[in-house]
């Protein structure tokens, strides 16, 4: 037995829920690209992405699939003159640990998911110190990386409430008739 | 759109994950293997997003501003005392300075010495930070026909910055002397002992291979020098400081940490470039 097709959608709502779909990564590219900007602090490409990969992952992991983290990690390398593909893995494995862990990660308070945010953050800069030493086969110091994660999990509370509020706007968006 | 089965949908998205981490050792085998792919890569993007960043400039530039003024505001005493106390100590070396510069004319008129052409340069605005976290470099915005070489030098309105390394249409990498991969031939100034000056990513680069006998005093002035054809000899880098373990290192002149605009020497220097650069030397403009 065949249902009814559903009513086709308008154009503009199509545009709509596309818009909704791109919104994350269109905003993490858009932050990395700003972040490259000349501030004194070396290092806030990655530091900016990382909150933003999360977030996402935990409360709209629809609307950030693999292949834009991909692509936001290539952007990454390239904004940041590190070895071509460090920060794609690196940002991948954090994607795909945060979505397995989603289920837990999406009940909790403000303050655990910053908690288990840090975590991550220094996982994510020990994968990456790793990677560097690995193919520039050379011994770095773990200090800037170390410093990296610390900016990085200063920047989440200000990025996370932004986005929050975002992703609230855009649940309210897609529950109207 | 293409219509699958649910399982098969299923099946795709989970496998999309390990795919793209195996895609992602690719990328790294690839960016070893080609670096002059991903040179260019990164030189496009930058060229892509360059006029974006200069436009950005400005607004940065005034935060930076009104941040600084506000500083000032508040330690203009001490900053008045400070000045005060410098002047009269300048004002006795402008007295020596131009003694000697009057003493010195006098020599090379005897001497009939040829001095040196001056060399053309030209200035940029500093755009992005072209570094990352284990990466010291800056980008530069410059005009679709710039002539900008890699391999010209790069000072600020005190000393050295650094080297190009990458040049694109639109944009231009300077590797600065911190750089962990940064080595630049120095003079220690006093002793006219060579040695060479080693980027650790920090904020004072190290000295390293002085000939014996003549180890680099605390506060002795450092210049370049020609050796390998690199850099032309005396440009102003920084002053010896010694660390907390006694290692001598560089305080540099150029405040690299608030770089806004850099000048670009061209002194026609094509020693130790990067092999493809040397493969086809570009002619050089003649003045």
């Amino acid at each position: 037995m065949k249902g009814r097709p559903a009513p086709a959608m308008g154009l503009l709502r199509q545009i709509d829920a596309l818009a909704r779909a791109a919104f994350p990564t269109g905003l993490t590219a858009l932050l990395m690209v700003l972040a490259a900007v000349p501030v004194g602090l070396p290092g806030m490409v990655s530091a900016a992405a990382l909150p933003c990969i999360v977030f996402w992952s935990v409360f709209r992991p629809a609307a950030l699939p693999p292949l834009a983290v991909f692509g936001l990690g290539l952007l990454g390398d390239l904004l940041s003159f590190a070895p071509v593909g460090s920060g794609v893995l690196t940002l991948l494995v954090v994607a795909g640990l945060v979505t397995r862990w989603r289920r837990f990660l999406v009940k909790q308070s403000f303050l655990a998911v910053w908690l288990a945010y840090c975590g991550v953050a220094l996982m994510a800069a020990a994968l990456g110190w790793l990677l560097q030493v690995v193919l520039g086969w050379r011994l770095v110091p773990l200090a800037p990386g170390l410093c990296q994660a610390a900016m990085s999990a200063g920047l989440y509370p200000g990025l996370a409430w932004v986005m929050s509020r975002l992703h609230e706007g855009m649940s309210r968006a897609e529950a109207a008739p | 759109m293409i219509r699958l089965s649910i399982p098969l949908r299923q099946a795709l998205s989970r496998l999309s994950l390990p795919v793209l981490i195996v895609l992602a050792f690719g990328t790294m085998l690839l960016g070893k293997a080609d670096a002059l792919l991903a040179e260019r890569a990164r030189m496009a993007l930058a060229d892509l997003l360059a006029p974006i960043w200069a436009t950005l400039q400005q607004p940065v530039a005034s935060v930076r501003g009104a941040v600084q003024e506000a500083e000032f505001l508040l330690n203009l005493r001490a900053e008045n005392a400070r000045l005060r106390e410098e002047n009269e100590r300048l004002r006795r070396w402008q007295a020596t300075a131009l003694a000697l510069e009057a003493e010195n004319g006098m020599l090379q008129r005897q001497l009939h010495f040829v001095p040196e052409a001056a060399p053309a340069f030209q200035t940029v605005r500093v755009v992005a930070d072209g570094g990352g976290i284990y990466a010291r470099a800056v980008l530069l915005g410059l005009g679709p026909s710039h002539g900008v070489r890699k391999g010209q030098i790069a000072l600020d309105a005190r000393g050295l910055v650094g080297r190009v390394t990458e040049v694109g249409l639109r944009s231009a990498r300077v590797l600065l002397a911190t750089d962990m991969n940064s080595r630049i031939p120095v003079v220690l100034e006093g002793s006219r002992a060579r040695a060479m000056m080693v980027g650790t990513n920090g904020a004072r680069p190290r000295l390293q291979h002085w000939p014996e006998g003549s180890a680099p005093e605390d506060g002795e002035r450092i210049v370049t020098s020609a050796e390998a054809g690199a850099f032309p000899a005396g440009l102003p880098v920084g002053i010896v400081r010694r660390s907390e373990g006694g290692a001598p290192e560089v305080e540099l002149f150029a405040r690299l940490d608030r770089l806004d605009v850099v000048r670009l020497f061209d002194y026609g220097l094509g020693g130790i470039l990067p092999p493809e650069a040397v493969a086809r030397p570009e002619p050089r403009p003649r003045r």
